[in-house]
C-alpha cells in the first residue's frame, strides 16, 4: 500500500463547496527512462483516479507520463450530506487502492 | 554634487549587497521561492516530504537487526526525546575525535545498538529516518556549533566554503555570501542556510540529503564531488549550519 495524505474536511455546511487533497506516493515511472544497463524502465503510473461521494462519482482523472512523482490532485465538490468520500486510483502493475474520509455535514445551508 | 551623491549612496549599497549576509539579514531558502512552492511546504497535507516523515515514523517503532530492537525502545517517543536534537547536528563524537552528521549517528546507533546491516546513504530508510528526527525540532532555532571541541572543524569548513574549486573556479561563498539573491539561469541564488534537510526537491522528484544537494553544486562548478559520508562533507556541513545558527530549522523543506 502507498503512503498516502488524504485531505478531506471532516464538517462542512449544508452546499458548502469543499477541497479534497490528496497526495500518493507513487514513483510515476514514465516509460522512457533507461536504467545502468541501458534497458527501457517499463512504465509504471497512475493512469486513472477517481473520487465517490456517497457511491456516486463526483470527480476523476485520468493520469499521463508527464505527471510528477507522488502527484498531487486537488479538486473541490458540494457537500450535500453526511457520509463517506472515497479516492481510489490504478496504476500500470494493476494495483488499485482505495482511501475513505467521513464527512459529517451540518444541517443549517450555508448563507 | 546631487548626481554624485547618490552615485556614492548606489556604491554603498552595491557593497552592501555583496558583502556577507549580517545577522539581521539572513534568509532561509524558503523566503527565496515562489508562493506556490512556500505553500507547498507550509502545508503537511500537501508537502510531499512529509509521505517520508511518515515512513520514518514508521521505521523508528519497527524493531530491526540481530538485537531485535526499534528506535522506540531505547529513545521512546521522539517527539519528546528527540525534540531540539537535529539543531545541535553535526555534533561532536567523542569516539570518533570529530563531528559526525546526524546520517551518520543514525547510522552509528544501528550498527552499535541495533547490530542491523547499515543503511546505503541516500536511501529512502535512511531519509526517512532522519526526516523524521529532525521533523521533530521544525520551528526551533539551529544551535550547532556551540561545542568549543567543534572550532577547528568549523575553521576547515570556512576553509572548503571559500576555496575555489573545479574548472569554472568558483567558491561557495562566490555564489551564495557575494551574490545571493541575483539569478543564476532561471533560479534565484539562496543564502546556502541548510535549515530544511532533508528537503523533498521538486527538481529530483524525491527526498535528498544536504550532502546530494552539495554534490549537485560541485558538479556545477565541474568539480569532483566529495563522497557520501566524507569529512570534507561533515565540515562543511558543520559550517553551513553553524552559520545558519538562530534560523529555525524546516524539515522537510520543499525546494524547487
Amino acid at each position: 500500500m502507498a503512503r498516502t495524505l488524504i485531505n478531506v474536511p471532516a464538517t462542512a455546511k449544508r452546499g458548502e463547496v469543499v477541497e479534497i487533497k490528496a497526495l500518493i506516493s507513487h514513483p510515476m515511472e514514465t516509460g522512457f527512462r533507461t536504467g545502468s544497463d541501458g534497458a527501457l524502465i517499463p512504465r509504471d503510473i497512475i493512469h486513472r483516479f477517481a473520487c465517490t461521494y456517497n457511491g456516486e462519482e463526483v470527480f476523476s482523472a485520468d493520469l499521463f507520463p508527464a505527471i510528477t512523482a507522488n502527484p498531487f490532485i486537488t479538486f473541490t465538490t458540494v457537500a450535500e450530506e453526511s457520509g463517506e468520500i472515497a479516492l481510489s486510483w490504478t496504476d500500470d502493475q494493476g494495483n488499485t487502492q482505495t482511501e475513505t474520509a467521513k464527512i459529517t455535514v451540518g444541517q443549517d445551508p450555508v448563507e | 554634487m546631487t548626481v554624485r551623491r547618490s552615485s556614492l549612496a548606489a556604491a554603498v549599497i552595491l557593497l552592501a549587497g555583496t558583502a556577507l549576509a549580517s545577522d539581521t539579514d539572513r534568509r532561509s531558502g524558503f523566503d527565496f521561492m515562489g508562493p506556490q512552492t512556500q505553500a507547498m511546504q507550509a502545508d503537511d497535507t500537501a508537502n510531499p516530504g512529509m509521505l517520508s516523515v511518515l515512513d520514518g515514523e514508521d521505521l523508528w517503532n519497527t524493531p530491526a537487526g540481530a538485537a531485535n530492537r526499534s528506535c522506540a525502545d531505547c529513545h521512546g517517543d521522539a517527539a519528546t526525546s528527540m525534540r531540539g536534537v537535529a539543531t545541535r547536528y553535526p555534533s561532536y563524537d567523542e569516539k570518533a575525535k570529530a563531528p559526525i552528521t546526524l546520517d551518520q549517528r543514525i547510522l552509528q546507533c544501528r550498527a552499535d545498538r541495533q547490530e542491523a546491516p547499515p543503511l546505503a546513504w541516500e536511501s529512502p530508510d535512511l531519509l526517512a529516518l532522519s526526516a523524521y528526527v529532525a521533523h521533530q525540532s521544525r520551528g526551533l532555532p539551529v544551535e550547532t556549533g556551540a561545542d568549543p571541541q567543534l572550532t577547528p572543524f568549523i575553521d576547515q569548513g570556512r576553509e572548503l566554503f571559500t576555496q575555489r574549486q573545479g574548472q569554472l573556479d568558483f567558491s561557495c561563498a562566490d555564489c551564495h555570501d557575494a551574490n545571493w539573491g541575483k539569478r543564476l539561469g532561471g533560479a534565484v541564488i539562496p543564502q546556502a542556510h541548510p535549515t530544511g534537510y532533508p528537503i523533498y526537491r521538486l527538481e529530483w522528484q524525491a527526498m535528498g540529503s544536504l550532502q546530494r544537494r552539495l554534490r549537485n553544486c560541485m558538479a556545477g562548478v565541474r568539480a569532483e564531488p566529495y563522497g557520501f559520508g566524507s569529512p570534507e562533507h561533515t565540515e562543511l556541513e558543520l559550517f553551513l549550519m553553524t552559520r545558519a545558527r538562530g534560523l529555525p530549522l524546516e524539515t522537510p523543506g520543499v525546494r524547487p
